[in-house]
């Protein structure tokens, strides 16, 4: 056998590692299907408890929307459970392909290519679409599968400070010898909830000839007056080139992703993309429901409007109560807290309060930036918010940190 | 003594990686990628520098985030392949 001792103390003195370092995830087991109010077990073997989720991507509340389930059901029952095939061999349904022009319509793109999931759509975009001779540029606080999928490429690359359009137009001087030139960020930023500034972006692209590429996965569907996304919200439609965005967060919540843009460059894609080419087709269960996804989002803009009404409800109140919060617009609202230690005591207090709700520190977010993630969803009641809220204050209060900002926070907490 | 290759490198990293408002003093033993101020994906602008501005190639394995993490390793990095 291999796996012999080495192996093992080598994987054990690891873990070890993680511990110490206070990085150590653990998984809660979910009794329930995701929504508002959910049941979880927590630790394994504790008994189950009931919570207000306010830390899914379930913007739009439709992970368990009954027309979407029932729309799973029927796609179950008319295209059957799985393709057994990538998409080029014999998996792609005709539903795929409604899919994928479902999405370019929504998009205002010219044709889009299906993905396992957005991490596989970002890892394969620049691997096909830029050479040696070419540069990608990001934003450095872009998510990790547009920094893997940059890594995975022949192109020259580099970085610009965060939303800082003097750095990324000096980065554009820098690079105007090479042969494309392409801007890579988030529309909206996982852990800040920061808006990109597309418009500023896609002016600097006409004047230095670079395309834009946007991963929107925490802005479609609900991001802009008619939920297309950031490149509407920022009234910049037409103007972004490649958008990749999941089917994992709003749009229903449960897989996929996509590439979506110039025809060419899809197909290109289609032709050349490893994760597209080595992967299994997306099932067809997903696709049907994802389709229901894309007919309610489109019929009307209820839900991404209850969410917008949410989140400044929640924004508003939650700074009245005295806590420090980045400002913004976006339904992700970080509770800046500062201190790690405090951020995962606060967390764990409101979990007992009823609040699910997770502290994220160093290395995820930037050392002295530890913080609490709220999201809020189209499945949430007034009730779910104010139950949030009024716990949110308690717990605050405990700690002595309502009315605080960040320096008299780290002055009691340290960094 | 001034040291002139770190002086330049300092000017570099203060001006290409601390965001506008931060206070942050670029010592010579701070740590800049441990210490959190440059991350792996970012340290690729930092070797692009110092290759332009000394006219040498570091090999991608010795650009390691050890080599990286304070002025006194890089400037002595640089000097091993300025001399070389």
């Amino acid at each position: 056998m291999a796996y012999g001792t080495a192996a093992r103390e080598f994987y054990q003195n690891e873990l070890v590692g993680i511990r110490n370092d206070g990085l150590f995830k653990e998984e809660r087991y979910i009794i329930t299907p995701q929504g508002a109010d959910i049941e979880v077990e927590f630790p394994e073997g504790a008994p189950v408890k009931k919570v207000v989720n306010m830390c899914a991507n379930n913007y739009l509340g439709l992970s368990s929307h009954p027309d979407v389930v029932a729309a799973a059901h029927d796609g179950l029952n008319a295209k059957g459970y799985g393709m057994s095939s990538v998409r080029f061999i014999c998996g792609t349904q005709d539903t795929h392909r409604e899919l994928e022009r479902k999405l370019s319509d929504f998009l205002g793109t010219e044709d889009t290519l299906l993905f396992a999931s957005c991490m596989d759509a970002n890892a394969a975009l620049f691997e096909v679409t830029l050479t040696p001779e070419d540069v990608v540029i990001a934003d450095r606080l872009v998510h990790a599968s547009v920094i893997d999928g940059i890594k995975l490429c022949d192109a020259q690359y580099d970085s610009y400070k965060h939303m800082d359009m003097k750095h990324l137009e000096k980065k554009l001087e820098q690079f105007a010898d090479k042969r494309l030139r392409m801007v890579a960020t988030d529309g909206v930023f996982s852990m800040d909830g920061d808006v990109a500034p597309l418009g500023e972006i896609c002016d600097l692209a006409d004047k230095y000839d670079a395309m834009v590429m946007v991963d929107d996965s925490h802005s479609s569907g609900f991001m802009g007056k008619t939920g297309r996304g950031t490149h509407e919200h920022c009234g910049v439609v037409g103007r972004v080139d490649v958008i990749t965005t999941t089917m994992g967060k709003a749009l229903g919540g449960a897989s996929g992703g996509c590439i979506s843009g110039p025809k060419e460059l899809v197909e290109l894609c289609r032709q050349r993309a490893r994760p597209y080419l080595f992967s299994n087709t997306l099932a067809p269960v997903v696709v049907s429901a994802s389709l229901k996804v894309m007919d309610i989002i489109s019929a009307t803009t209820e839900r991404r409007d209850k969410l917008e009404e949410n989140t400044l409800y929640f924004r508003e109140q939650i700074t009245a109560a005295g806590f420090d919060i980045r400002p913004g617009v976006h339904p992700i609202v970080p509770i800046m807290l500062y201190n790690a230690k405090l951020a995962q005591d606060v967390a764990r207090e409101l979990y007992e309060e009823g609040i699910y709700v997770v502290g994220f520190f160093f290395p995820v977010v930037p050392k002295g930036q530890a913080r609490i993630r709220v999201q809020l969803s189209a499945a949430h009641e007034r009730e779910h918010i104010d139950a949030a809220i009024a716990a949110f204050k308690k717990i605050g209060e405990k700690y002595g940190i309502l009315g605080l900002g960040k320096k008299e926070i780290i002055d009691k907490y340290g960094m | 003594m001034a040291d002139e290759i770190k002086d330049k490198i300092r000017e570099y990293v203060v001006d290409e990686y601390v965001e506008e408002g931060e206070e942050i003093e670029v010592k010579d033993d701070t740590p800049l990628i441990t210490g959190g101020l440059v991350d792996s994906f970012s340290m690729v602008s930092l070797k692009l520098f110092l290759e332009t501005e000394y006219n040498i190639k570091i090999p991608d394995e010795r650009a390691t985030a050890e080599a990286f993490d304070t002025l006194n390793a890089i400037a002595a990095l640089v000097r091993e392949y300025k001399d070389a």
